[in-house]
């Protein structure tokens, strides 16, 4: 076995599938950053990746179908910032507990795109899917790369950056100082579902280039992983994301290549890897958002 | 910015409720043209509110709040930084993992580009006014990594940054040593010909030193208004608690006979990894008070989590009563006889959902007074709590109503009784009357010097230099890790401590 090709193999596979948890972890991180963590992340990826696959279903053979993929992700980016808005109702303006409005949200992100499925289309079917622009990847992905430097720069010179970073850590603070906590949180939630939609959008329209139930296969769990594996810094989740997906590239190239390893291991091996990486990764949160979590009531008294 | 100066700022009959409990009760306040008004009141009589109003964070349910004699209504704190006033608040509010130029440029709308951040703009406002009023801040310094003086400076800049002429400080000095205090006081001295400023404190001593005229709040009312030069401390103090406030005093000044906690040599890392405590040494003996002075974060919360068992000891012993208590768990060193108040009393001190009858009860659950076997002796908890609240004069609705809904000062009390009451041949008591009110430290002075007269010997971490002065036998001062000296009471000051605080050994 040639070992260049061997890598070369994990490499392309693996940096392709690292792209919907790029964007819907870039994603996670505003939430994170401005102090809600969204586990319903997974539930909007689904409606995205839903959506994303319906457009260019419906329309084919019709006089919209050139438009079809980019009008499928644009349903996509719709629908995340509606499902963030409604994240943002529940844990922002009636301070549900984050943690199981965001169960909630999984379960009708995850159950109303299967059920509609089975509504409209019923099996499997292909679609056209994205075609590939620059070394065999598509437009979605070198977009999810540009992010990360973009996201960055949002994250530290600009004033919605900072207005972000101040409501996560200290909105008491912030509030002080003439912030609407509320209102940033509700941008940062949107922000960060149209990213977790578009995210759903590249795995049915880029990777999968079909629909199913589960396409999303707890993605939207990895990205929250990711963000702390990352200490909310988009660079670092930029590594997150490579990593987890050549681990799993490997594990699938371990399989094809017929290695003598046990494949129900080399399928755990990304899981266990993020497992550890994050029980090493604790420790100091001094630069992560302080309050994540909690909700802010400008009329409790502290 | 164009703002009319702030001649006059009055309140009328400002009323807020919070759920159960008067906060204000129709407050009438006014402050002049270059006047420094003191708020005085105990907690929970509603400084804090009332300047939340005046914020506009908090809204009042009644009354009104007039400037120039124009009735205003701020609904955010945009609005009163738009009519001059600027505020600093007693839990200082700078984001930490920002850097000072971020926190200024958080509210200053006029240097936020669209995409950009005016960083330069920024730190020339900030150099401006730091120059003007002699406040030196590093503009690229992270909050984090300063100390609590200079983070009050970077509010105080923050805050005339953001255009502020009429300043409110809430409580600046419960967290300064007394020569930063010092400096502030004169540095508001100086500010006031320039803005009216509203300063709360419950320490009398520097609302005499700073202040024109003084409101004395109690219970959500005002229950005085005058002049400051009127009053003596003790009659400003006799109004602020409703009775004659007499703090107990140690007088005995016994010699060592014998030791009874000896630390020596001890080296405890912090929780970032460096050397919390190095090389601490210090003993005290049956029957005395030996009081540790320092600036808050020179090792005393590693020192009291060593002491309890809850931290681990890198080096060095800790021998109590001859016995290496030094990495025991905190089980055995209860048992061994140490009493601890640790310094965070909800979180530390007690259980805050459960019954005060059984928070009493914490420590001696598996002693046979409490409980047979796995089942509890409901009956003789309830009588031990009925004691103790007895004793202790602790008020609470009922033995049988959650610990951490009754106020500060009666959860030290809880936390008092109960180690009290298991008899130790030493306590370890972190700022004991931190946050609590005239009435509830006259108490727990009492206490702590009564422990005293029955051979117990008490080590009182504070960084209240009367409480202090007051209460010790020696007072040992940590600076660094390490005790720089140890003074006998009687010839300790607060300038020789204030010193010894900020690193100063005097040449002798």
């Amino acid at each position: 076995m040639n070992i260049f090709a061997f890598i070369t193999n994990v490499l392309s596979i693996g940096i392709p599938f690292s792209v919907s948890l790029l964007l819907a972890s870039t994603g996670e991180m505003f939430n994170q950053r401005a102090g809600i963590f969204n586990l319903g992340c997974e539930g909007i990826m689904s409606m995205g990746a839903f959506l994303a696959f319906m457009a260019p279903h419906t329309l084919q053979g019709t006089a919209l179908e050139p438009w079809a993929n980019m009008l499928g992700i644009l349903a996509a980016m719709l629908m995340g910032g509606l499902m963030g808005m409604l994240f943002a109702l529940a844990t922002v303006t009636f301070r549900a507990p984050q943690g199981i409005a965001g169960i909630g949200l999984h379960m009708l992100g995850w159950g109303v795109a299967g059920t509609l499925f089975r509504f409209f289309v019923g099996g499997v079917t292909g679609i056209p899917g994205l075609k590939p622009v620059f070394l065999g990847m598509n437009a979605l992905a070198y977009l999810a790369f540009l992010l990360v430097p973009a996201s960055w720069y949002i994250l530290f010179k600009t004033p919605w950056g900072l207005k972000v970073r101040a409501v996560g850590t200290y909105p008491r603070a912030a509030d002080t100082m003439g912030v609407n906590v509320a209102r940033t949180r509700y941008q940062a939630l949107i922000a960060g579902g149209v990213l977790a939609g578009l995210a759903g959008a590249y795995l049915s329209l880029g990777q999968a280039k079909m629909f199913a139930d589960d396409i999303v296969a707890g993605r939207g769990f990895i990205a929250v992983a990711l963000v702390y594996f990352g200490r909310w810094n988009p660079f670092l989740i930029l590594g997150g994301s490579l990593l987890f997906s050549i681990a799993q590239s490997l594990q699938l190239a371990i399989q094809v290549q017929g290695i003598a390893f046990p494949y129900e291991f080399a399928v755990m091996l990304p899981y266990v890897l993020v497992i550890l990486v994050l029980a090493f990764a604790g420790g100091s949160t001094v630069r992560g958002p302080a309050e994540l979590g909690k909700p802010y009531n400008r009329e409790k008294r502290v | 910015m164009k703002q009319e100066q702030i001649r006059e700022l009055r309140t009328i009959g400002i009323t807020k409720r919070f759920p159960g409990i008067l906060a204000c009760d129709s407050i009438d306040i006014d402050v002049g043209e270059h006047e420094i008004l003191a708020i005085v009141g105990e907690n929970g009589a509603g400084k804090t509110t009332l300047m939340n109003m005046l914020m506009g964070l908090y809204q009042p349910d009644e009354g009104k709040i007039l400037i120039n004699g124009r009735e205003t209504r701020f609904r955010t704190p945009v609005d009163a930084y738009a009519a001059g006033i600027g505020m600093v608040h007693q839990h200082f509010m700078l984001v930490p993992s920002m850097t000072v130029a971020e926190n200024v440029l958080l509210g200053m709308r006029t240097y936020q580009k669209f995409l950009r951040l005016d960083m330069a703009g920024v730190k020339r406002r900030i150099e401006e006014i730091s120059s003007r009023y002699g406040l030196p801040v590093q503009p690229d310094a992270y909050i984090w990594q300063l100390s609590v003086g200079e983070q009050q400076r970077v509010e105080l800049v923050k805050t005339l940054c953001l255009g502020a002429r009429f300043l409110i400080l809430d409580e600046p000095t419960s967290a300064l040593t007394p020569q930063e205090t010092d400096e502030l006081i004169a540095l508001l001295k100086r500010m006031s010909s320039d803005m009216s400023i509203i300063f709360i404190s419950h320490k009398l001593a520097e609302v005499t030193a700073l202040s024109d005229r003084v409101a004395i709040l109690r219970q959500g009312r005002v229950v005085y208004r005058g002049s400051t030069s009127e009053k003596s401390i003790a009659q400003l103090a006799a109004l602020m608690t409703g009775h004659e406030v007499n703090l107990p005093r140690n007088e005995g000044l016994d010699s060592c006979e014998e030791p009874v906690l000896a630390i020596d040599e001890l080296r405890v890392r912090s929780d970032r990894g460096f050397w919390a405590l190095d090389g601490f040494s210090l003993t005290t003996c049956k029957g005395e008070i030996v009081g540790l002075a320092g600036v808050a974060g020179n090792g005393q919360r590693e020192l009291a989590d060593a002491l309890s068992g809850l931290r681990h000891v890198d080096a060095g012993s800790i021998r109590f009563l001859g016995r290496e208590i030094a990495n025991l768990s905190p089980r055995q060193i209860i048992e061994a006889g140490l009493g601890y108040v640790p310094e965070d009393r909800t979180t530390e001190g007690i259980v805050p959902a459960f019954s005060v009858q059984d928070n009493l009860v914490l420590k001696d659950v598996r002693a046979a007074r409490f409980s047979r076997g796995p089942f509890l002796k409901l009956d003789a908890i309830k009588r031990n709590a009925e004691d103790l609240r007895e004793r202790y004069d602790i008020r609470c609705a009922s033995l049988a109503v959650p610990a951490g809904s009754l106020s500060g000062g009666n959860i030290q009390k809880v936390i008092l009784a109960r180690e009290i009451a298991r008899k130790p041949a030493a306590l370890v008591a972190v700022y004991p009357t931190r946050g609590l009110d005239l009435g509830a430290v006259e108490f727990i002075h009492a206490r702590l010097l009564e422990l005293k007269s029955q051979g117990t010997s008490v080590l009182l971490i504070s960084e209240e230099l009367d409480e202090l002065l007051d209460l010790s036998d020696r007072i040992a001062v940590i600076y660094k890790g390490r005790i720089l000296d140890i003074l006998p009471a009687h010839q300790a000051t607060r300038q020789k401590l204030g010193l010894l605080m900020a690193g100063i050994r005097e040449v002798a």
